[in-house]
C-alpha cells in the first residue's frame, strides 16, 4: 500500500512541477471525458490549451485578460501569506472603478494629462476604502474578514448597478444602463499605437516585480510573512499582527481597486452592469495557483487566460458548449489544488500499518 | 466612445492583413457563418430563439454553409475577443445577437473590413456592420387584444426587466391593445431588475395574481411566469417562443421570435454578392414575429379581434401606435391620425394612461 | 388586503424561503464542523438537474429528490476530497466547486431544456387545506415541512446530543478533538456530506416545486444568499429558520408592493440589505460582550492538520 508521508522541507521541485503535472491530467482528463460524450477530445484540449499559445496574434487576448487577474492576485497573496483572507476582491475591484468612474463623470469636458493619473487614484482609494472596513471589524472586533469581505462584494455590485441604472445613466443613452464612454483624456494609452495590449499589462507584471522584491527582500515582507507562519514569535519579535492585517487588506484593496479602474478606463471605456465579471473570485484561484508567489502569480494569470481565450476557441472550432470550458477551468483548478499536496508531502510504501493519511 | 474606436482602429492593419489571406484561403470552402449569443443556448428565452435561426440555416444550406457560435458571451471586452475569435476563423458573415455587443462589433468591422457583420438591435451601423430588429410591438398589441377581451377582471400584469425603450414600447403597446376593447383597462408592471431569475418571475406573477390580475404577460426570459399563471388557473402569454408545453391551459398565445427568414435571406446574400449595410425592421408581415396558435379558451370574439388586428399590420392599414396618443403626465404624443415614426419608438421612455409602472 | 391574499402571500413567501433554507441548514452543520464550503451555488445546481433529470426520466418525484440528494453530497465529496483529503485551500476549493456545479448541471442538462413535468403538489389532500386559513398549515409541500422539521432536527442533534457535542468541538478545536481520540476528517466528511445533501435537495426544490423546469442557472444565485444567512444566523438552527423566512417575506413583499403600485425603495438598495444586515450581525455580536466567539467555529475555514 502506498501513503502519503510529509516531507521535512516543502519539496522546491514539486513546486515546480505541480502545476505541470495538473494541467497534464487536465488535458487527459477531458480528453477523456469529453471523447466519452460524443466531443473530438483531442481538438478541444488542443484548442483549449495549446492555440491560443502557439497563435501570435491571441497573444495580446492573453495579456489584456491577464492584467487585471495578475494585480488583484497579488494583492491578494501578501494577505494570504499573512493568514488575512479576503475574499472580497471582486468588490474592492467594483468600488475602485466606481470611484475612479466618478472622477471620469466630474471630468468629462476637461482635458489634460493630470485626469487619467487622478482617476487611477481614485480608483486605488475607492478599493482600499471597501477593504478597511473589513480590516477596521476585524482588527478591532476581531469579526472574520473572510465573511465581511464577501458580503460587502455584493453590497458594491448591487451599488454598481444602482448608479449606472440611477444618476450616471448616460442622459443620451436611451435609457440604457451604463454610463457615458470615457473621454480621450480618461481612457488608458495603449502600450504601442494600434495595439490591443493596454498601459494596465506592463504595469501588472512591474507590479509583481514590485511584489516580489518586497516580498522576500524587505523587512515588511518579512513581518507579513511571519504574521502568517508564527503569529506568537512574530508578538515576540516586535510585529504588530494589527498593523500587518490593516497594511495587507489595504494593499490588497489598493490594487484590486486599480485593476478595476484600469478595466473600466481601458477595455470597458464606460461602466456597465456586465463590468463585474468575477475577476475578484478568479483571482483568489490565480493566488493559489502561483503559490501566493508574485512570479507564480503571473504563470497561473496566464494559464486562465489561456483557458478563457481557448475556451472561445473551442466552441467556435469544436463547437464544445461554453459549460464544457467552464469545466476543464474547474478541472484544471481541482488538479492544480490537489497536487499542491505534492509539494508538503511524498507517495511512500507504507512500511506497517500506521495511522489516518494526513 | 468615437476615440476608442479610432484608436483600437489603427491596429486594423496588423490584425487584418493576417487575417485576409485565410478569408482568400477558404473562398472554396462552405460559406462561414458565426454567432455570438449573450446567453447561453440552453437559455430557452433569447440567445435559444437566435440558434433557432442558426439551425434554420444549417437546414437550408446544408454543406454549403458552416455556422459556428460562441455563447455566454459577456458585453464589453471579452464580446471583442469573441467576435474577432470568429473573424479570425475564417466567418464571413457575422450575427452579434445582444444590444451590448454594439460597440465591440463596430470596433471589430473597423478591423475586418471585408466581413460583414449583422447587429441585433442596435443603432450603430457602417459600410459592413448592418443592423436588425424585430417590431415586437406588433406582436404585443395582439396579445394586449387577447388580454384585453379574456380579462374578466380587467387587470393585466406584465413581469418586465429594464426600462429600456424596446421593453417600454411593449408595455405601451400592449396597455393600448387592452384599452380599445375595455376602456377602463389596467396594466401592472412589476420591474423584475433581471431579464432572468426564474423563482423570482414567478414570484412575481404570484403577486399580481394576488393583487387581481387575471392575465399574465412577461418581458423577461424564462417561462417561470406561465407555470405560476398554469398553477392558479390565470391567463399567460408565451415569451420569444411557443411555451405551450410549460402551460397548456394558461398560454393563450405567445409571441415567437423567429430569426430564420432574415437570417436565411442575408446569408444568401452575403453568398451571392448582393449583402449591403442597413437597418431592418421586421414585423408580422416579414414573419419575423408570429403568434403562436391561440388557446382553445380564446373566446370567437376575441379571436376575431386578433385576427384582424393581424391583418391590419400586415396590410399596414392599422398601426398599434395611432394618435391621439396622450401619456400619463398628459403631454400629447401623437396628434389624432399621426403613427408613431421608428425614431420616436426607439427612443421611447414614457407610459401611455392606465399603465402602472 | 382580504384575508385569502395574505394566506398566498405566505404560501409564496414559505416556498421561496425553504430552498435557502435547506441549502443554508447544510452548510451550518458543515460549517460547525470547521468547514467552509463556499460551493453553495454549485452544490444547488448539481442537485437541481439531477432532481429534473431523474423525475424527468422515471416519472417519480421522490427518485427525483433521492438522485439530488446523492448529486449534492457527490459534489460535496469532490470538495471534501480536496481540502480534508489533500489539505488544499477551503476558499478557493469552494469556488472552484461553484465554476464545476455551473458548468457540469449545464451540460447535464443541455438535453432537459424546454421540458417540464408535473411539480411537486401539496402533501395533505385538498379538503383539509379547503379553508384559506387552514391552507396555512396544511397547503404545503413535503420539503416545507421537511425543511422545518430538519431545522428542529439538527438544532436537537447541535445542542443535546453526544454526536452534536463533538462535531462542534472538531470546528471549535481540531487539535483537542483529535488529541481526545477523535476522528476529525471523518467527522468533518460527514458533515461536509450533509452539507452537499441538504444544498442539494435545496437546489432540487428549484426544478422539481417552484419552477419546475431546468434552465441553465436556474438557482439564480440563491447560493450565496445561503451563505450570507448562516452568518445572519449567528450558526443557530432556530435563527437560520427565522432569517429565511425574513428573506422571503422581503422579497416577496417588495413584489406585492410593486404589483400594489407602491415603491418606496429602489431594487438595488433592497437586494444588498441582507448582505448588510449580515455584516451588522456580525458586529453586534462582537459588540455585544464577545459572544460572536461562541458563535462563528474558532476553526472555520482552517485545515487540519495545520500546514
Amino acid at each position: 500500500m502506498l501513503e502519503w508521508r510529509r516531507r521535512r522541507e516543502p519539496s522546491k521541485t514539486m513546486l515546480y512541477l505541480s502545476p505541470l503535472i495538473a494541467i497534464g491530467l487536465t488535458m487527459l482528463t477531458g480528453m477523456l471525458v469529453f471523447g466519452a460524450i460524443g466531443f473530438d477530445g483531442l481538438r478541444a484540449v488542443t484548442a483549449i490549451f495549446i492555440t491560443p499559445l502557439i497563435e501570435p496574434q491571441r497573444w495580446a487576448d492573453l495579456g489584456v485578460k491577464a492584467a487585471p487577474l495578475i494585480m488583484i492576485a497579488l494583492g491578494l497573496a501578501i494577505g494570504f501569506r499573512a493568514n488575512v483572507w479576503n475574499i472580497g476582491a471582486e468588490g474592492q475591484y467594483v468600488m475602485g472603478a466606481i470611484a475612479g468612474t466618478g472622477v471620469a463623470l466630474l471630468t468629462h469636458d476637461m482635458t489634460g494629462w493630470w485626469i487619467l493619473p487622478a482617476m487611477a487614484l481614485a480608483g486605488i482609494l475607492g478599493g482600499a476604502a471597501w477593504a478597511a472596513l473589513p480590516a477596521l471589524l476585524k482588527v478591532r472586533l476581531q469579526v472574520s474578514e473572510i465573511l465581511t469581505s464577501l458580503m460587502l462584494t455584493y453590497v458594491a455590485v448591487q451599488f454598481l448597478y444602482y448608479l449606472v441604472r440611477g444618476p450616471w445613466k448616460d442622459p443620451d443613452g436611451f435609457n440604457f444602463p451604463q454610463t457615458k464612454m470615457f473621454s480621450g483624456s480618461q481612457t488608458l494609452p495603449a502600450v504601442a499605437e494600434g495595439s490591443l495590449v493596454h498601459f494596465g499589462v506592463p504595469l501588472a507584471i512591474l507590479l509583481a516585480l514590485i511584489a516580489w522584491f518586497v516580498m522576500s527582500k524587505t523587512v515588511a515582507g518579512y513581518a507579513v510573512r511571519v504574521v502568517g507562519r508564527a503569529p506568537a514569535a512574530a508578538r515576540h519579535g516586535g510585529f504588530d499582527a494589527s498593523r500587518v492585517t490593516w497594511a495587507t487588506l489595504l494593499a490588497g484593496g489598493g490594487l484590486a481597486g486599480l485593476a478595476g479602474l484600469f478595466e473600466a478606463a481601458g477595455p470597458f471605456g464606460q461602466l456597465t452592469p456586465q463590468f463585474p465579471v468575477g475577476y475578484g473570485f478568479t483571482a483568489i484561484i490565480v493566488a493559489f495557483l502561483g503559490r501566493l508567489s508574485p512570479p507564480g502569480i503571473v504563470f497561473g494569470a496566464l494559464v486562465l487566460a489561456v483557458t478563457y481565450v481557448g475556451g472561445e476557441i473551442a466552441q467556435s472550432t469544436v463547437r464544445l458548449p461554453s459549460a464544457a470550458t467552464g469545466m476543464f477551468q474547474a478541472l484544471l483548478l481541482f488538479f492544480l489544488l490537489a497536487t499542491d499536496v505534492l509539494v508538503r508531502y511524498r507517495l511512500a510504501w507504507k512500511a506497517r500499518p500506521a495511522r489516518s493519511a494526513p | 466612445m468615437s476615440t476608442i474606436i479610432t484608436r483600437r482602429t489603427l491596429l486594423a492593419g496588423a490584425a487584418a492583413s493576417s487575417a485576409l489571406p485565410l478569408v482568400g484561403a477558404q473562398a472554396q470552402a462552405p460559406f462561414g457563418v458565426g454567432f455570438i449569443y449573450v446567453g447561453p443556448v440552453g437559455d430557452h428565452g433569447w440567445s435559444w430563439t437566435h440558434d433557432q435561426g442558426r439551425k434554420a440555416l444549417e437546414k437550408e444550406y446544408g454543406n454549403k454553409i458552416k455556422t459556428s457560435f460562441i455563447e455566454n458571451v459577456a458585453e464589453g471586452p471579452d464580446a471583442v475577443r469573441a467576435i474577432r475569435q470568429l473573424a479570425q476563423a475564417g466567418d464571413q458573415l457575422i450575427f452579434t445577437t445582444s444590444f451590448g455587443f454594439m460597440n465591440p462589433t463596430i470596433q471589430v468591422a473597423k478591423q475586418f473590413p471585408k466581413i460583414r457583420f449583422e447587429h441585433a438591435t442596435g443603432y450603430q451601423r457602417a459600410e459592413n456592420v448592418a443592423t436588425y430588429n424585430a417590431r415586437f410591438y406588433e406582436g404585443r398589441a395582439v396579445i394586449g387584444t387577447l388580454a384585453g377581451h379574456m380579462s374578466k377582471s380587467g387587470q393585466a400584469g406584465y413581469i418586465a426587466s429594464f426600462p429600456i425603450p424596446e421593453v417600454v414600447m411593449g408595455i405601451n403597446a400592449f396597455h393600448l391593445a387592452a384599452k380599445k376593447v375595455n376602456p377602463n383597462f389596467k396594466t401592472k408592471v412589476i420591474w423584475a431588475s433581471t431579464w432572468y431569475d426564474p423563482a423570482k418571475e414567478a414570484d412575481a406573477a404570484k403577486a399580481l395574481i394576488d393583487q387581481g390580475c387575471d392575465v399574465i404577460s412577461q418581458h423577461t426570459d424564462s417561462p417561470a411566469a406561465l407555470q405560476a399563471a398554469e398553477q392558479r388557473g390565470v391567463f399567460a402569454f408565451g415569451q420569444a417562443s411557443d411555451m405551450k408545453a410549460f402551460a397548456p391551459k394558461a398560454q393563450l398565445s405567445a409571441i415567437v421570435d423567429d430569426w430564420s427568414g432574415y437570417y436565411i435571406k442575408r446569408v444568401k446574400e452575403a453568398m451571392d454578392g448582393s449583402w449591403k449595410s442597413g437597418d431592418v425592421w421586421g414585423g408580422i408581415k416579414d414573419g419575423m414575429v408570429k403568434l403562436a396558435p391561440y388557446n382553445d379558451a380564446v373566446t370567437p370574439a376575441a379571436r376575431a379581434a386578433a385576427d384582424e388586428l393581424q391583418k391590419g399590420i400586415v396590410a399596414g392599414t392599422i398601426h398599434p401606435f395611432t394618435g391621439e396618443l396622450k401619456d400619463q403626465k398628459g403631454t400629447l404624443r401623437l396628434k389624432a391620425g399621426e403613427t408613431a415614426t421608428d425614431e420616436m419608438l426607439s427612443k421611447m421612455d414614457w407610459y401611455v394612461d392606465g399603465v402602472q409602472a | 388586503m382580504t384575508a385569502a391574499i395574505l394566506v398566498s402571500i405566505f404560501m409564496t413567501l414559505a416556498a421561496a424561503a425553504t430552498p435557502i433554507l435547506l441549502a443554508a441548514l447544510g452548510e451550518l452543520v458543515t460549517e460547525k464542523a470547521g468547514v467552509l464550503n463556499l460551493g453553495v451555488e454549485g452544490m444547488m445546481l448539481c442537485g437541481a438537474v439531477a432532481g429534473f433529470a431523474v423525475t424527468y426520466s422515471t416519472g417519480s418525484v421522490p427518485l427525483g429528490l433521492l438522485a439530488a440528494t446523492l448529486a449534492g453530497v457527490a459534489a460535496a465529496m469532490i470538495f471534501a476530497l480536496l481540502t480534508l483529503g489533500l489539505g488544499s485551500n477551503q476558499v478557493a476549493t469552494g469556488l472552484a466547486l461553484t465554476i464545476f456545479g455551473i458548468g457540469a448541471s449545464s451540460l447535464i442538462g443541455a438535453g432537459f431544456v424546454g421540458r417540464t413535468i408535473t411539480r411537486l403538489g401539496p402533501l395533505f389532500p385538498a379538503d383539509y387545506a379547503a379553508h384559506p386559513w387552514l391552507r396555512l398549515v396544511f397547503g404545503h409541500d413535503a420539503i416545507v415541512y421537511l425543511s422545518l422539521a430538519l431545522v428542529l432536527a439538527v438544532s436537537l442533534f447541535l445542542r443535546r446530543t453526544k454526536a452534536g457535542l463533538i462535531l462542534r468541538a472538531v470546528g471549535e478545536n481540531a487539535d483537542s478533538a483529535h488529541a481526545i481520540g477523535y476522528r476529525v476528517l471523518a467527522i468533518r466528511t460527514a458533515a461536509t456530506a450533509f452539507g452537499g445533501a441538504l444544498a442539494g435537495l435545496g437546489g432540487a426544490y428549484f426544478s422539481l416545486a417552484l419552477t419546475p423546469m431546468w434552465a441553465d442557472r436556474l438557482t439564480a444565485g440563491r447560493g450565496w444568499i445561503a451563505l450570507a444567512l448562516v452568518v445572519f444566523a449567528a450558526w443557530k438552527p432556530g435563527r437560520l429558520l427565522a432569517g429565511a423566512y425574513l428573506f422571503g417575506a422581503v422579497a416577496t413583499f417588495e413584489l406585492q408592493a410593486k404589483a400594489a403600485g407602491w415603491s418606496f425603495i429602489a431594487p438595488e438598495v433592497l437586494a444588498m440589505t441582507p448582505y448588510l444586515a449580515t455584516i451588522v450581525v456580525l458586529t453586534m455580536m462582537s459588540l455585544g460582550g464577545r459572544t460572536g466567539g461562541r458563535d462563528a467555529p474558532a476553526c472555520l475555514g482552517k485545515p487540519f492538520p495545520a500546514s
